[in-house]
């Protein structure tokens, strides 16, 4: 049986000024998720986690575009679908949470509307089959007294139940797969902690895959069963998260690790110095080597290669690269 | 025991909401600030943690005299700022500074950075325009900034680099206290360690006091000498920052850190997290203002308010079940 979702080789670049510039926005990434599976997506601001959301449901602004690479959906490459195949999909199968749930949501109609929309266009449910729907929608995603509130308005509810309702319509088309765009950024921590369980709570029920933006590890560490790390439009280390967290490989998953603060500690945080690159101009051999603790000579000519550790855990670094040469190695002796 | 820096007592803040009937006539109080009592001593950061609508900003403007209280004093160096005017008042001002949480919105785009960090001092002291450029780039190289850079434009710096020159004007005068609204919040992971070390040396090296407002539960104590957390206006447990990780009281303060997240995926994880939203500062429920959602809630706790009372030495906490 194939994966549910398997993107391979994938770059998406945007062309300015009539090509003369490219900004390598997604260059080249490879990753498998299975149905029920939680994936967190982890990197700074301009790694191209949201292009590569973007991507995988074609939804890319005009200047974007995918130049290489498959993203086979349960099977089938959606990479050359047209745009009205495309919309067949998008609501149905995929289904996407954005950050901003104020933004979301359209002032101007009922949370029925909303919340009834793709399963009225995907399903085809009418009328009363229709109110069923969104009631149960609602009640799923744990809203109080739904026939009230789904004559209501997103002004009238509070951040946590609007982003709430975002989930009831990412749920109404039945989707197979749920990309969520940092959810729960503007939310505050008890309320955080509360969509997260619902959220993990409606895979569970339903068997869906997740994939999880997210700059924030702690959201990876209690959501997700495997993590990637971007850093300038590549993944530079992925596999399951217990092993990562436990053994990080890459120096900069490594850094990121030791530079969040953990309750209860005072010692001081590791900080990664420098900036995060500028995607229009990168610089030569490894893009993390302007920033990396423990950069080698190698590091500033070559691009490394992605190392296998096994069990679908591999890292893009020369350090990596080394020990594996070593092990391999000791072996042969 | 040192003398504190600076000492709040009994501090309200109640905003009028009118109904629109009589303009002039409020018809209700949103009490964002209603009562509080807190000490910041010199060279010590005070966290205040709690969710969006618990009054942190609004304490924060209230020591920064960008609102007046309705009730309550601020005591700085021993005199009441709030009757403070004239010279005094321009002295309490400068030695009190703010850094914000975007770094986006907080410095003038039009302005450069020299400039950006020379107005304190313009207004605060009568050095002369030479003398203030050498103490602008001392505060830049302080915060880790290039001299160099001070004739460039906000727009030519990355997010981290921003909130370096926000700290860097705050520091220009000869401040002794800097409330802290989130500084690190709108920071990408890398750079949010960076601005907190940074913050951590300058205090060693200075002796400068933090007021560090926040809702990142771990970010909050690893800053922090002593921690007030806030609900619905009202601190609801004071404690050193290191008691409180370990011997959390009151149940929102445990709330608090059963929705904390992980800090790896072996980590023991709370599956009970409490119910519900934070009401309206309109609408204060009666009696222990966190009833509604507290699962160790007793008739006791709608009838009457706890007081905050110290349990332990210098552990305080406002609830019935201590």
């Amino acid at each position: 049986m194939p994966p549910l979702l398997k993107v391979s080789g994938l770059k998406t670049h945007f062309f300015t000024f009539r090509g003369t510039r490219v900004v390598k926005a997604v260059d080249g990434i490879d990753f498998t998720l299975e149905e029920g599976e939680t994936m967190g997506l982890v990197g700074e601001s301009g790694c191209g986690k949201t292009t590569t959301c973007l991507s995988l449901v074609r939804l890319l602004p005009p200047a974007g575009r995918i130049v290489e690479g498959s993203i086979e959906f349960d099977g089938d490459d959606i990479v050359p679908k047209s745009a009205s195949e495309m919309r067949r999909i998008r609501g149905s199968r995929i289904a996407m949470i954005l950050q901003d749930p104020m933004a979301s949501l359209n002032p101007l109609f009922s949370i029925r509307t909303q919340v009834g929309e793709p399963a009225y266009y995907h399903q085809d449910l009418h009328g009363r089959a229709l109110r069923e729907r969104v009631r149960s929608l609602l009640q799923s995603v744990r809203i109080p007294s739904p026939e009230t509130r789904m004559k209501e308005y997103p002004h009238q509810m509070s951040g946590g139940m609007r982003q709430r309702i975002v989930g009831a319509i990412a749920l109404a088309g039945g989707p197979r797969l749920i990309i969520a765009d940092e959810p729960t950024t503007n939310l505050d921590v008890t309320i955080q902690a509360q969509y997260l369980n619902l959220l993990r709570d409606i895979q569970r029920e339903t068997g869906v895959g997740l994939i999880f933006v997210t700059h924030n590890l702690g959201i990876v560490a209690k959501m997700c069963d495997k993590l990637a790390v971007m850093y300038a439009g590549q993944i530079v280390e992925q596999g399951s998260v217990r092993e990562i967290f436990r053994n990080p490989q890459h120096p900069y998953t490594q850094a990121l690790l030791g530079s969040i603060p953990k309750i209860g500690s005072k010692d001081p945080l590791f900080a990664i110095p420098g900036q995060p690159p500028n995607l229009a101009s990168l610089p030569q051999g490894c893009y993390f080597h302007p920033r990396c603790p423990q950069v080698m000579d190698r590091c500033r000519t070559e691009e490394p290669p992605m190392v296998s550790r096994g069990g679908g855990w591999e890292a893009m670094c020369w350090l990596a690269n080394q020990k594996e040469e070593m092990q391999g190695a000791g072996a042969a002796t | 025991m040192p003398e504190p820096l600076l000492k709040v007592e009994g501090l309200k803040k109640y905003f009028p909401v009118t109904d629109g009937m009589v303009f002039w006539r409020p018809s209700a109080y949103v009490k964002a600030v209603d009562g509080i009592d807190f000490e910041i001593y010199p060279g010590e950061t005070l966290g205040v943690i709690g969710e969006s609508g618990c009054g942190k900003t609004t304490t924060a403007k209230l020591l920064l005299l960008q609102e007046a209280p309705t009730e309550g004093s601020i005591n700085f160096d021993g005199s009441d700022v709030t009757s403070l005017s004239g010279s005094q008042l321009k002295n309490y001002r400068g030695s009190v500074q703010v850094v914000f949480q975007d770094p986006f919105s907080s410095l003038s785009p039009r302005m450069r950075i020299r400039d950006i960090i020379a107005e304190p001092l313009e207004i605060h002291t009568d050095l002369s325009r030479s003398a203030i450029l050498d103490r602008v780039g001392e505060v830049m190289r302080l915060v880790g900034l290039q001299p160099d850079m001070s004739p460039l434009f906000p727009h030519e710096f990355s997010g981290g680099q921003r909130q370096r020159i926000a700290i860097a004007r705050s520091l220009a005068t000869e401040t002794r206290l800097i409330v802290l609204d989130e500084p690190v919040s709108g920071l990408d992971v890398s750079i949010r360690a960076q601005i907190i070390n940074l913050l951590e040396e300058l205090q060693a090296d200075l002796g400068v006091s933090y007021l560090f407002i926040g809702h990142d539960l771990a970010t909050v104590a690893h800053m922090s000498h002593r921690i007030a957390v806030m609900y619905l206006g009202k601190i609801v447990e004071l404690a050193e920052s290191q008691e409180l990780c370990e011997n959390p009281l009151h149940p929102y303060t445990r709330a608090l850190f059963a929705a904390a997240l992980p800090s790896s995926p072996d980590e023991e994880q709370e599956e009970e997290t409490i119910a519900g939203e934070v009401p309206s500062a309109l609408n204060i429920p009666p009696g222990c203002r966190f009833n509604p959602r507290c699962p160790f809630v007793m008739s006791h706790c709608s009838q009457e308010e706890p007081e905050l009372k110290e349990v332990s030495p210098g552990h305080y906490v406002a609830c019935y079940l201590h």
